[in-house]
């Protein structure tokens, strides 16, 4: 007599139907398809798509359909060529309103969507896009810790009037500097400085030290706090990249860390990379200054002379230089929103400050009324020269005063700047709204993949796929008669239990991901045969169907656990140390591992029993 | 088990041929590991892609792709390290690409260092070596001897050096795919292996005097139907996308295929011979618990 327990064949029946449901949407394929969304952040009307589609009638490129979802306009088309013509169409005509980017909208029907349930995304390899790889520049993260603390080093030992030589940044057992030392002047009491400088460096390794030049109060950063600095730098990187990243209007855009000091960055079915990389790349943010009118710009510049506590800049939009106040009223990271319109000046940015920098312009504003006020632009950006036929990269700080405006009244935390074209104000919009970058970073790779080489790879590799499992299944159909059936069965409620937990996890497939499928397969495959030999062996000996059945299950256990076990090993330690193509092929052979014990240890046995077990007399087993 | 020596020897041959082929031929590394050059280029009309890339080859570019990009006149030029630079690559892609359609602008080609695929080799050099110690920790856990997991790792370690070894020869692009495929080598292998020490704990369980040799002997053959039926079906796959893969698929499945042939033999010659070699006997595995001469009564 052969059984198996009732509760295991609902939680196998469950599972089943579970993963039948999540793997659903992957049947239905996708489109070609191009996503129109408007530059400025709002929905796509009703009047939009129908201009787009009017449009797109009028330059007789056919479609297959046009619908808003989340707020895009999603045109599918049948073929690559009428989605290129109508992307440069649309690019061409609609340049100032809308975005557009090719697409593979899945053609998934409402319900599901409604549910919440998606096929799996596709890699880059597979349908093409673009692929970035930015270096962030940890270093220079710490060196403006380091800043911040000198800064308030220098206010402290002013306020409590200690006399000071020097603050600086200095190195300390390290190739890199990571402390900040304070030499003080002779006549100067260490123990006072000491304990007013308690508070700035509390967290710091402060020690004293006589230098020849005088006593000297070095706070170094623990290594912990640098690696801390290190990752704050590229989490905010990373967030700001994605923010820029979002509003680009790209369906299912990536922004990840890659390794220690690195982010990737990758946009499907955007190919024209240069817009893209101007943008992602920038960092720009603002700072707002009183003009300082009471000196004149012009002779400062002619003389070199820049009067005390004022900066001059010589690039500004006005074409004149320009003396502004070293004391800054209020920074671009202390606004809560940035839009770009058009108003009666021309096109002008819309800026909304936190209540701090609110405040502080409010208090500026009430005593400068009929004053002038500049708005300086900072950008850095890292270039590579050649100096004597060596190329040396080096940071480059542009500072630029975009606008120099009489103050008409009283103003808080709303205003505007105005005297931009229509583009820059949409720039800077964007800029000022995705946060600025906490540090430079660069670009060490990129990646341009034509949708038509991802189109070819999917075609051919999924053929493949399906002409070598059709083998499989006959192979094993021929060999094993109805058990190899069985374990054909088994194979299947495998891969579908594998696309439903990948779509469930919002995976992406890419090529090694495949390959991971693949190797699950022939784990999946292997197990049934384990099972089937060793149910043949015992049949060989002489023992009952049934007996057989069980003693095939009991002994093939340990090698199938033992054997799956050992390749989970490997896959974890990937998955937990690889990046990119073999992070995914790890992920896709963990899970794979997983579903395909649970179809071929139990899944199998439920069929088999079912056919074979209970009460009945079984003489011959078809296998 | 008699004739191990002849497989020893066969093995030791084949992988100094591949370390040999490594060494002296190297391995034609992909643009994923390599760095190179990338650019782009529009022109007034639908280029033919064949003839740009064909004249990027007249031009001395090895290796170019070529594959339209952004829209159906702009096309992405991906190019394999030359040791030029910038501006001489730039000069002999634009006469190139004005020998195809006079009026073709291209945009500044840029040139990217090995760096980041150099990275990428460490980081998974380190952690296929730290998954092989877990290994061979998780096998001696379970088969209560290290002589099995040696046999094991070295099996393992075997099989990516024929590989590679067959990507020297044969100089097929090395990608990141092919790592892909090699991981996959590495998972079969082990099975296989495991497979092989399980059905060997059983023959010690069920007769503990048993001869090793023989006993290794009586489980490979046990197993040997399952091996060949699984590998049957595997190659099935294998050699489906092979054939019918296109090239982006190439390497790896060639990488599949020579490795599932190395993973056969080394489980089935290599890995439980090396076992036998440390000394491999019952005892190891099911060690007799020692009665002490202390008893516990008060």
């Amino acid at each position: 007599m052969l059984e198996y327990a009732r509760w295991k064949y609902i939680l196998v029946s469950l599972v089943l139907v579970i993963a039948l449901v999540f793997a659903l949407p992957n049947v239905f394929g996708s489109d070609l398809a191009l996503t129109v969304a408007t530059k400025d952040h709002t929905d796509v009307t009703q009047d939009g798509a129908k201009s787009v589609e009017d449009f797109l009638k009028s330059k007789s490129i056919p479609f297959k359909g046009a619908d808003i979802e989340g707020g895009r306009l999603i045109v599918r088309f049948d073929t690559v060529a009428q989605q290129y013509q109508a992307r440069d169409a649309v690019a061409e005509q609609f340049k100032d309103k809308y975005i557009s980017a090719l697409y593979y909208a899945p053609r998934t029907p409402a319900f599901l969507r409604k549910l919440g349930l998606r096929p799996m995304s596709l890699g880059l390899d597979l349908r093409g896009g673009l692929s970035l790889l930015y270096q962030v520049d940890i270093n220079s993260a710490v060196t403006q810790l380091l800043d911040g603390y000198a800064q308030d080093a220098r206010k402290v030992l002013a306020a409590a009037k200690i006399p000071y030589k020097d603050v600086s940044q200095v190195a300390v057992d390290s190739d890199r500097p990571n402390a900040v030392r304070v030499v003080l002047a002779p006549e100067a009491d260490v123990d006072a400085a000491r304990k007013a400088l308690a508070q700035t460096f509390q967290d710091t390794k402060v020690s004293t030290e006589s230098l020849a030049s005088g006593s000297a109060i070095t706070a170094a950063l623990t290594p912990a706090q640098i690696r801390q600095r290190q990752d704050y730098a590229i989490q905010q990187n990373i967030t700001t990249l994605r923010n820029r990243v979002n509003e680009l209007g790209v369906s299912e855009p990536s922004v990840t860390r890659q390794g220690l000091d690195r982010i990737n960055v990758e946009l499907p079915g955007v190919l024209n990379s240069a817009e893209v990389k101007d943008l992602l790349g920038r960092t720009a943010t603002l700072e707002f200054r009183m003009n300082d009118e009471t000196h004149s710009a012009t002779e400062a510049k002619l003389t070199g002379r820049v009067p005390l506590g004022s900066k001059l800049y010589t690039n500004t939009r006005m074409g004149v230089p320009i003396l502004l106040k070293r004391e800054v009223i209020a920074t671009g990271d202390q606004l809560t929103s940035a839009t770009s319109s058009s108003g009666q000046e021309g096109p002008q940015v819309d800026i909304k400050l936190d209540s701090r920098a609110g405040d502080a312009m409010l208090k500026a504003t009430r005593a400068n009324v009929g004053h002038h006020m500049g708005v300086v632009l900072i950008e850095k950006r890292r270039e590579t020269i050649d100096v004597d036929g060596k190329k040396v990269t080096r940071d480059v700080t542009d500072e630029q005063v975009i606008n120099d405006a009489t103050i008409q009244g009283v103003f808080g935390n709303q205003f505007r700047i105005v005297g931009l074209g229509a583009g820059e104000a949409r720039d800077l919009a964007l800029l000022l709204r995705s946060g600025s970058l906490a540090t430079v970073i660069y670009l060490v790779q990129e990646q341009a993949i034509g949708p038509q080489l991802g189109a070819k790879n999917i075609a051919s590799g999924v053929l493949a796929l399906e002409i070598g499992m059709a083998g499989v299944f006959l192979f094993m159909a021929l060999y094993y008669k109805v058990f190899g059936l069985i374990a054909d069965l088994v194979l299947l409620a495998n891969v579908v239990l594998l696309t439903a937990l990948l779509s469930m996890m919002h995976a992406t497939l890419s090529l090694p991901g495949i390959a991971g499928i693949l190797l699950t397969v022939g784990m999946a495959v292997d197990a049934n045969v384990l099972i089937y030999e060793r149910i043949r062996e015992e049949l060989r000996k002489g023992v009952s169907p049934q007996a057989a059945i069980r003693a095939g299950f009991e002994k093939a256990f340990s090698a199938i656990a033992d054997s799956n076990i050992t390749t989970l090993i490997a896959g974890v330690v990937l998955w937990v140390f690889g990046t990119g193509p073999i992070r995914n092929f790890a992920i896709v052979l963990t899970l794979g591992i997983a579903t395909s014990m649970f179809t071929a240890l139990m899944g199998s046995r439920a069929v088999i029993t079912l056919l074979y077990g209970g009460r009945r007399k079984v003489a011959h087993l078809p296998i | 088990m008699a004739t191990r020596k002849v497989w020893y020897t066969l093995s030791v041959v084949l992988m100094i041929t591949s370390f040999a082929l490594l060494y002296f031929r190297g391995l034609n590394l992909a643009i994923d590991f390599t760095g190179g050059v990338t650019a782009q280029a529009s022109f007034s009309q639908a280029p033919n892609v064949d003839a740009v890339r064909s004249k990027l080859e007249q031009a001395g570019f090895r290796d170019p792709q070529v594959q339209l990009s952004g829209s159906s006149r702009d096309v992405a030029i991906r190019l394999p390290p030359t040791g030029q630079n910038v501006n001489e690559i730039r000069a002999k892609l634009e006469e190139a690409l004005k020998s195809v359609d006079a009026s073709a602008q291209l945009s500044n080609p840029d040139v990217r260092g090995p760096q980041v695929g150099g990275e990428l080799k460490t980081s998974a050099i380190w952690a296929l070596s730290f998954t092989l110690v877990l290994i061979f920790l998780y096998l001696a856990f379970r088969f209560h001897t290290w002589r099995l997991s040696f046999g094991a790792i070295l099996a393992v370690l075997h099989d990516p050096i024929l590989v590679l070894g067959w990507f020297a020869l044969s100089q097929t692009p090395f990608d990141l795919a092919v790592v892909a495929a090699i991981l996959a080598v590495v998972g079969y292998s082990l099975n296989d292996t495991v497979v092989v020490f399980d059905r060997i704990r059983e023959r010690f369980e069920s007769n503990r005097r048993l001869q090793p040799d023989i006993a290794l002997d009586q489980s490979i053959n046990q197993t040997l139907s399952r091996t060949i039926m699984t590998k049957v079906v595997t190659s099935i796959v294998v050699v489906a996308l092979l054939i019918l893969g296109g090239a982006a698929l190439k390497g790896f499945s060639e990488a599949l295929m020579i490795g599932i042939l190395a993973g056969t033999y080394s489980s089935i010659y290599i890995s439980s011979a090396i076992a036998l070699d440390c000394g491999l006997t019952a005892e190891h595995i099911f060690p007799t618990v020692k009665k002490t001469a202390v008893d516990h009564l008060p």
